[in-house]
């Protein structure tokens, strides 16, 4: 069987340090590699970008970064709008855009719906990624972004192989594409990427201590969970649907039971939560 | 097109450099090598087995240096175009005059002999210079290299730094527990095992590893705190900014006001002594002086009990807060993160900045540190089962002479004839206005008297001299130092006869040089150095993986007309009759080779493989060793056993079991400020929270400028290496955010105090003070606390509006113009950059 080279990002593993993006940067901005890319202006294109997401409201706030970049897909839309063979995939799986056929086919940046596709316009060409075959080819083990990686966020390898690093992670983990709902066979793949939380802080109001081991249970979107706050009344509720009602219920014995609602419109701080007697 | 792969080393960690036809293609990790390279150390902890990636993780900047090394370099020698050394200086132009390019030896001869005049017309005194840190590196090209050496042969004017990035550690914790010879900072061993192996929970306090923690040492121990993570210890962090560790790996994010944080630590042992939270046996009998400590907490001293009620007004935190938090802490095997290799920055940087250091101590001291899992620590330095048995020597381990370890002669610390100092923060005014008196030796690292040392500048006495001529060697300070409009007005100053700018780029203070003189980076000639070795104070204080050993090989030839610093130096000596002395015949080769028979690389490999392979991966200490873990000795009362306290003056003694202050004991009364200070009234023998002389409660001030700015070591750049020359740095939304084609320094504000302002995400604004105005380009976030804005220090691009007019608004972003020259206290010549009052409006051109 041929190989498949994929990417799996663990988003938690990511501190945001750049070194992914800048290592790209590194291999190819000013420095073309014929037969697989022409050369990244020096500014301006992001064949791997680091999307920020800053979560929550003071003094509850959490930042993830999600690296994003070509996906390899199975089914490439990129391919299916190209002219004459101008994008097309390797054995390998890695997708590649002709910097020859390419040249003037500005459709192809369009068909792309996660926007890693860039315009050249002095050379009118598009490019991205090339998952660095052009380095890999030469006997290297992993793209640079994958290699210059400080945590191991980013692994890389062949996911037909079933005992690469990568094909165990994915039947552990289960990683998944970025959006499932564009339906294009990613080959980079996801872990950990945030969803909403619902957070508070409960707090004892005849003593203004905090309140530590109070169960507080979530209600909504079919499901309920449970959980104690922790030595600062703290609570958080993570992974949940966004756009989503529900409702917090705070239970502690000989104190009043406090019921909240909150809609995951984005993350929730439902703020100091006192309980009464 | 041919390919060659070279071995180097940059501040932020070993690169393998791809060059194609005498250009830089690529930089990528040192791979290690599993057949060739000594295997990596095993921790096995809580059922698991760690053991660290086989390469290098280079800190971020480091992997723009393909960039960094081509761009906005000084090419050819400069004179300023209005300077002429034989009639009109014109100083006043400084800072906005063109400039003409010259052949080296007219710059050279013009520079040697500016040199003769001013010493016989002034005496030798009355030359300064200084280099920055962190820019090339290398152990014989490095800040304590050529300059040192040249100038201590010749005489100057030593430039004191003031220990800028740690200054409430040194100024305050020496008198707790000495540790003067490591600058205040705690030992650092071993704590890795521990902290795995014990470790419940970490308070980082006013750190943040993931930006800065590094020192030289690239990303390596980032891994260790995933593990910590994925073990489920606890990271509490505190810090009016959700920092980059916070922000991503925080259990717990608590923001007291800046410059509130000794409130803090007083209000969490009041509670600790309230429930009896605390460890007997260590305050009996590893302390001195306690019960005094106690009576100010409990309110028995000046009626003020430190109640968490009490310190809540001042801090900002609710008290229910900080009553979790003192019971959480005393709960838990906890590590405090701050006083650690290198847990700087911040709340030591600020008025009265020696007072949160020295609590933290009296807080460790309560909770018995030096016990398993409890220790002065933070997921960075000093941790690595790595053996610094192996000799090699680190860039300070000689003082301001590296090349003397190895020379016949060293000429430090007895070589330079002068004894006259300039000092860092001070030397606006020893220019301007003279005679200058400051308390403090800077670094204060041979004894604990050198704190309380007068000086004078000019010295009194015939050798004395007013200071006429600075040879800059790097130009950063206008970024990292204060106020620092204050560089401008200096620059331009008429007592100041001869300004010399020697680097690799442009700085913000090149453009004020009479004479510009383009050195070249590591990149372009060898040298040898171990990968983030600093030697001397910080004396084996690795916080990587692997000590590996580097001959940084040349990658190309010197861009443009730049030279080796060494080689500028050799070219001045001779032109002065001091080039024997500086070189003693030696080629730059013969000296690598000295430093490597110096160490024990001899006993591995020879020079000529060393120099081809380019690197030795020292190897890791052997399993079965027991670890030697910071303070357990003391906590257990044995005598210090740690291999890395060589400089450790109790070392071998019959003190070893003992701190070294006078009592050997954590001493809550200092007897070091009582014996030396006792008139000091803003630094008392026990530490307590004092109000900012300015802050949230400087009310005069706070009218005007109502937002506290801090200003911490940026994550994106080191000091002001990297920014303005690696542009790719600038497509990184924390580091620059481009508008309109410029790429502004980022000012973090909340949406409360943006709102009230007008401000949106993205705008461009004015902070602004009495000192100076910065634009900036706001960023609108959660991240800060109300009340309190954030904006890294260092950038790199000094671009004032009229140009070379001070005070003209800079829309560079250098936020230390912003910033207070005023010192910590009368008595600690040390910044305070952190405590800064701004206001901020939307700007208008």
């Amino acid at each position: 069987m041929s190989k498949k080279y994929g990417i799996v990002i663990d988003v938690a593993k990511c501190t945001g340090c750049y070194a992914c993006f800048l290592a790209c940067k590194d291999e190819n901005c000013g420095e073309a590699h014929p037969g697989y890319t022409e050369a990244q202006p020096m500014t301006g294109q992001y064949w791997l970008n680091i999307t920020e997401v800053e979560r929550g409201t003071f003094p509850k706030v959490k930042i993830s970064h999600i690296p994003k970049l070509c996906n390899h897909c199975d089914n490439p839309g990129c391919m299916q709008m190209a002219e004459n063979g101008a994008v097309y995939k390797r054995d390998d799986g890695i997708v590649i855009i002709d910097p020859e056929k390419a040249v003037g086919q500005k459709q192809i940046v369009n068909t792309c719906p996660y926007r890693v596709i860039f315009w050249n316009e002095e050379k009118q060409l598009p490019q991205k990624c090339d998952l660095c075959a052009h380095f890999l080819d030469q006997g290297f083990e992993k793209p640079r972004c994958v290699e210059m990686c400080p945590t191991g966020a980013l692994v890389f390898g062949d996911l037909n192989d079933p005992n690469s690093e990568i094909s165990k992670l994915v039947a552990e983990k289960k990683p998944y594409p970025l959006r499932p709902e564009f339906e294009l066979g990613d080959n980079v793949l996801y872990l950990n990427v945030p969803k909403k939380f619902i957070t508070g802080t409960v707090i004892y109001k005849d003593t203004d201590q905090c309140a530590k081991d109070v169960k507080v249970t979530l209600k909504g979107n079919g499901v309920e969970q449970s959980l104690e706050t922790d030595v600062f009344g703290d609570f958080w509720f993570e992974g949940l649907e966004s756009k989503t009602d529900y409702t917090v219920e705070i239970e502690a014995e000989g104190y009043k039971k406090v019921c909240l609602q909150a809609r995951t419109m984005k993350d929730v701080d439902l703020g100091e939560i006192f309980l009464e007697k | 097109m041919t390919e060659q792969v070279f071995i180097q080393c940059a501040v932020g960690g070993p690169v393998r450099v791809y060059v194609k036809d005498g250009v830089i293609t690529r930089i990528r990790p040192l791979v290690l090598d599993d057949k060739e390279d000594a295997p990596s150390w095993t921790i096995n902890a809580r059922g698991r087995r760690f053991s660290p990636p086989r390469k290098t993780t280079l800190q971020t900047f480091t992997v723009t240096e393909r960039q960094r090394i081509y761009e906005n370099r000084i090419k050819y020698p400069m004179k300023r175009k209005h300077f002429d050394p034989n009639g009109e200086r014109h100083p006043e132009l400084r800072g906005k005059d063109e400039f003409v390019r010259i052949s080296w030896d007219e710059a050279l001869d013009i520079v040697a002999s500016e040199i003769k005049r001013i010493r016989e017309e002034y005496g030798q005194a009355a030359i300064t210079a200084m280099t920055s840190s962190h820019h090339n590196w290398g152990f014989l090209h490095y800040k304590m290299g050529p300059m040192a050496r040249f100038y201590n042969i010749l005489g100057y004017s030593q430039c004191l730094d003031n220990p800028d990035s740690w200054e409430g550690w040194h100024w305050g914790t020496s008198h707790v527990w000495g540790h003067w010879w490591r600058l205040g900072f705690a030992e650092q061993s071993e704590l890795l095992q521990d902290a795995l192996k014990h470790t419940e929970q970490i308070v980082y306090w006013s750190v943040d590893p993931n930006s800065t923690s590094y020192m030289y040492s690239g990303q390596e121990n980032l891994i260790w705190r995933v593990w910590m993570k994925e073990l489920g210890i606890k990271f509490i962090v505190i810090d009016p900014y959700c920092n980059c560790t916070a922000s991503t790996m925080g259990d717990k994010w608590i923001a007291p006001r800046p410059g509130t944080d000794a409130a803090l630590a007083e209000a969490i042992a009041y509670v600790w002594f309230q429930e009896d939270t605390y460890d007997h046996f260590f305050v009996e009998n590893r302390t001195y002086g306690f019960d005094e400590w106690k009576k100010i907490i409990l309110g028995e001293e000046d009626g003020q009990p430190r109640t968490p009620q009490w310190a809540s007004e001042i801090t900002g935190i609710p008290a229910h807060t900080i009553i979790a938090l003192a019971r959480e802490w005393a709960s838990k095997k906890t590590m405090l993160a701050a006083g650690s290799i290198f847990g700087a920055t911040g709340a030591c940087r600020t008025a009265y900045g020696t007072e949160w250091p020295r609590l933290c101590i009296y807080l460790m001291s309560m909770q018995g540190f030096g016990k398993p899992g409890v220790n002065f620590w933070g997921g960075s330095g000093g941790a690595a089962p790595i053996d610094y048995r192996f000799k090699f020597p680190g860039y300070s381990d000689n003082g301001w002479d590296a090349m003397g370890l190895v020379a016949e002669k060293c000429y430090f610390p007895d070589g330079n004839p002068v004894t006259q100092k300039t000092y860092r923060i001070l030397l606006p005014e020893i220019v301007m206005n003279p005679p200058v008196k400051w308390t403090g030796e800077g670094f204060c690292g041979n004894n604990i008297e050198q704190q309380f040392r007068e000086f004078t500048c000019p010295e009194e006495g015939p050798n004395g001299a007013p200071i006429k001529m600075i040879h800059r060697h790097g130009g950063s300070f206008i970024s990292t130092m204060t106020e620092t409009n204050r560089w401008v007005r200096m620059y331009q100053h008429p007592n100041l006869e001869f300004v010399v700018m020697q680097d690799c780029h442009w700085q913000s203070e090149t453009m004020f040089g009479d004479i510009i003189l383009p050195a070249s980076t590591n990149f372009e000639h060898t040298d040898i150095s171990e990968w983030g070795s600093a030697g001397g104070y910080g004396k084996n204080d690795m916080n990587g993986n692997h000590r590996i050993i580097i001959y940084q090989q040349k990658c190309i030839e010197p861009l443009w007309e730049s030279k080796p610093d060494y080689e500028i130096y050799r070219l001045l000596a001779a032109r002065l009759g001091i080039e024997d002395k500086y070189t003693e015949g030696n080629s730059m080769e013969d000296w690598e080779r000295k430093v490597f028979e110096y160490s024990d690389l001899p006993k591995y490999t020879t020079f000529e493989e060393f120099k081809k392979k380019g690197y030795f991966v020292v190897p890791a200490m052997p399993e079965d060793e027991e670890p030697r873990v910071s303070f357990r000795w003391f906590y257990e009362g044995r005598p210090n056993d740690l291999y890395s306290e060589v400089l450790n003056p109790n070392h071998g003694t019959d003190r070893a079991h003992l701190l070294a202050t006078p009592s050997g004991k954590v001493e809550f009364v200092s007897q070091t400020l009582q014996k030396y200070a006792p008139e000091d009234d803003e630094r008392l023998p026990t530490a307590r929270y004092i109000p900012s002389w300015e802050g949230h409660a400087t009310k005069e001030l706070t009218e005007k400028f109502p937002l506290q700015m801090i200003s911490p070591h940026p994550r994106f750049s080191y000091h002001t290496h990297y920014d303005n020359k690696s542009y790719w740095l600038d497509d990184i939304p924390q580091h620059r955010v481009k508008k309109d084609g410029y790429a502004y320094w980022p000012v973090r504000i909340h949406p409360i105090d943006a709102e009230e302002r007008g401000i949106k995400e993205g705008d461009l604004v004015k902070l602004y003070n009495d000192r100076a105005t910065v634009i900036c380009i706001a960023h609108v976030t959660e991240r800060i606390r109300p009340g309190t804005v954030h904006s890294y220090e260092a950038a790199a691009k000094y671009d004032p509006l009229e140009p070379g007019k001070p005070g003209s608004p800079d829309r560079g972003g250098l936020v230390n113009m912003l910033t207070p020259s005023r010192t910590l206290s009368k008595r600690v010549p040390g910044e305070a950059n952190n405590s800064c009052l701004v206001e901020i409006a939307k700007w208008q051109e």
